[in-house]
């Protein structure tokens, strides 16, 4: 197939009688842009309530359910074990929040609403950061509700509130790095169901293969060495540490480090699969 | 312009559009959109083998094709959402792929798939779109608003997208498209799913977008769409531009007219079949105990009606019809056009 045409490259410009575009988006431009799109995530809960359900009963259920029925057996007393677990249930819960990332992403995928925003003059990562922003808000939301819970259960906070503050942010930065790996799912699996499967096939053995629910000396040995390094473990003994007292440092390290490995894999990850698969 | 298949499809594997001069240079005016030689393979298929095609500022080029043709490729590629693996394509002057962000600030897309936010509602959807593009609160309102009176959706303007027809959720979707007034508007399939009223509906919308200047690439598996709307039609088939025309010379070229014979006694069958074959110098198609064969004029039918009283054959049926999709397609590539798939199937059933 030819085009029957003689004219050579002509050289790229302005065809029509619209002014020349910018090349590319300012920073000033890509943060109104992202902070549009994490209004759009927050105004979906609007229209969606049962998300609001999934981000305050199931937290509250959670915790319901491990004081008052396991609570007695793991740890002798409810009260006691309110103590200990509350850290592991606020970081078990943030990184089922991560899944959000995920279906979100997928179901943009799925419709063709990604498509629409990609063909938009805007900044390229304004769906990614956006809904991420929006996704903050729901951790923070939901940290705030099982605190809240918590304490009206008996829970004492007994460090300080920079102590506190430092446990919101220490959750804020290690759910912001792993969220990569919903990027990432959620670009392959493009499929909001599929994500829900795969997500959870991980983030259950992760999340309960810890110390978030039961102190590690109760564990077999072969497992100890896993519940040891897990992130989770790493996090809620932080958490433990930042809100009950206890050792704070080595933990929130390890943590962070944990939030790095995380970015430095499934960041690279996810930006491909973004380039190539979508 | 020349279109060669090399895939052995028989006697009409080379087409000559001779009457047709190149749309790219009418009134010395540079093309909108502007595509050579695009290659974009998935893994082992190869969704564009070489397509080229080009839009003329201001007019509809409908581009005509099988499920699987490469439509949305085509229009992804052209759309700056896919970076083609060979070739280049210019729209409103700029390359798409080393600059697509001005690109993107002329075009408006409005996908095969509705892009629509399900959970937001029809004025939140147009005012996302309009805050993105960097316009104030007010001003995206207003926007969201006169869209939303233009495409007949100021009752659904405050539920949300899900709760919405296919239709209404189409419309939302090209409103959504024009949200930025882009001078060159992409619509994959716009009309699949929709019912005769609302097409009709979407036609006009772009006959006045059109207008006012705007440029449309259009993507059809409709003949009779292309026809009503494209100034300029190409027809691809498995990736490649097979014929390239104005609606008249395409079907001048499928033959404008079929007619379809069927005998009363089924035996017959293979006798009608010689016979329109001798009388109209084409291959007849048959299916369904149904003869179908081109008729360029209207002396076929009555010469077809005699020669087969002659022989003995009654007919208990016989009608002179528009040529479709598929007829078009067989006379323009020796093949039939693929059969639509299941899901495509029941897109259309649920309009
Ligand atoms: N992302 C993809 N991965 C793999 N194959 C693809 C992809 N997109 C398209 N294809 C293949 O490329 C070919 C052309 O597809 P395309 O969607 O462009 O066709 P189309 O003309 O739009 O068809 P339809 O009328 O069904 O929408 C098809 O064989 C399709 O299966
Ligand atoms: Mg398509």
């Amino acid at each position: 197939m030819t085009l029957d045409r003689t004219a050579p490259a002509r050289p790229a410009g302005p065809a029509l009688d619209a002014p020349a575009a910018p090349r590319r988006v300012t920073p000033a431009q890509w943060a109104s842009q992202s902070l549009t799109m994490a209004w759009r995530s927050l105004v979906q809960i609007k229209h969606n309530p049962s998300e609001l359900l999934d981000l305050s009963i199931q937290p509250i259920m959670f915790v319901l359910l491990f004081t008052f029925v396991f609570g007695g057996a793991i740890y002798g007393s409810a009260d006691a074990y309110l103590q200990f677990a509350l850290g592991g249930l606020i970081a078990q819960n943030a990184l089922f929040l991560t899944i959000y990332t995920a279906t979100g992403l997928a179901t943009d995928l799925q419709k063709g609403t990604f498509d629409r925003f990609r063909s938009l003059p805007i900044a390229r990562s304004a769906p990614l950061s956006g809904r991420i922003m929006g996704d903050v808000v729901r951790q923070l939301w939901s940290l705030v509700v099982l605190l809240v819970v918590g304490v009206v259960l008996g829970f004492r906070i007994t460090t300080s509130p920079v102590a506190v503050l430092a446990a919101f942010g220490l959750l804020v930065a290690f759910t912001l790095a792993f969220s990569w790996t919903s990027v990432l799912l959620g670009v392959l699996a493009r499929d909001p169901e599929k994500v829900q499967i795969y997500g959870f096939t991980v983030l259950f053995p992760l999340t309960f293969a810890s110390n978030a629910f039961a102190p590690t000396e109760t564990m077999p040995g072969w497992l100890q060495a896993w519940v040891a390094i897990n992130p989770v473990t790493r996090m809620a003994d932080a958490l433990r540490g930042l809100l009950v007292g206890g050792p704070v440092a080595a933990n929130a390290v390890a943590t962070l480090l944990w939030g790095v490995a995380f970015a430095a894999v499934f960041g690279p990850l996810a930006v491909w699969a973004l380039r190539t698969r979508v | 312009m020349v279109s060669t298949r090399t895939d052995g499809h028989g006697r009409d594997s080379e087409i000559s559009m001779t009457t047709v001069g190149p749309p790219c240079h009418r009134g010395g005016v540079p093309p909108a959109i502007e595509a050579e030689g695009l290659v974009k393979r998935f893994g082992a298929t190869t969704a564009l083998a070489g397509a080229s095609l080009s839009a003329v500022e201001g007019t509809v080029l409908g581009v005509l094709g099988p499920n699987g043709a490469g439509k949305t490729t085509a229009t992804r590629v052209l759309a700056t959402l896919l970076a083609p693996d060979e070739g280049r394509a210019l729209v409103g002057g700029y390359d798409v792929v080393a600059e697509p962000h001005r690109v993107r600030s002329l075009i408006g897309l409005t996908g095969q798939y509705a892009g629509v936010d399900e959970a937001l509602t029809g004025t939140e959807n147009l005012v996302l779109i309009a805050r993105l593009l960097g316009q104030s609160r007010a001003a995206s309102r207003r926007r969201a608003a006169e869209l939303l009176d233009q495409f007949g959706l100021t009752e659904a303007a405050g539920r949300a997208a899900r709760t919405y027809s296919g239709g209404m959720r189409r419309r939302l979707d090209l409103a959504a498209s024009l949200v930025g007034r882009p001078r060159i508007l992409f619509l994959d399939e716009p009309t699949t799913g929709l019912d005769p009223a609302s097409r009709n509906e979407l036609w006009d919308m772009v006959r006045s977008l059109v207008g006012d200047g705007v440029t449309v690439l259009l993507t059809t598996q409709y003949l009779d769409e292309a026809d009503q709307l494209a100034d300029d039609i190409v027809v691809i088939d498995r990736g490649t531009v097979v014929a390239t025309g104005t609606p008249d010379d395409l079907k001048a070229r499928a033959g404008a007219a079929v007619l379809q014979m069927r005998p009363a006694q089924p035996e017959q069958l293979a006798v009608v079949e010689r016979v329109a074959s001798e009388l109209a110098g084409a291959t007849p198609t048959v299916e369904n105990g149904s003869v179908a064969v081109p008729a360029p004029d209207e002396s076929l039918m009555p010469a077809v009606v005699r020669r087969l009283d002659d022989v003995g054959v009654r007919l208990a049926e016989l009608t002179l019809r528009r040529a479709t999709l598929d007829e078009v397609f067989l006379a323009l590539t020796g093949h039939r056009a693929v059969e639509p798939t299941d899901d495509q199937t029941d897109l259309r059933e649920t309009a």
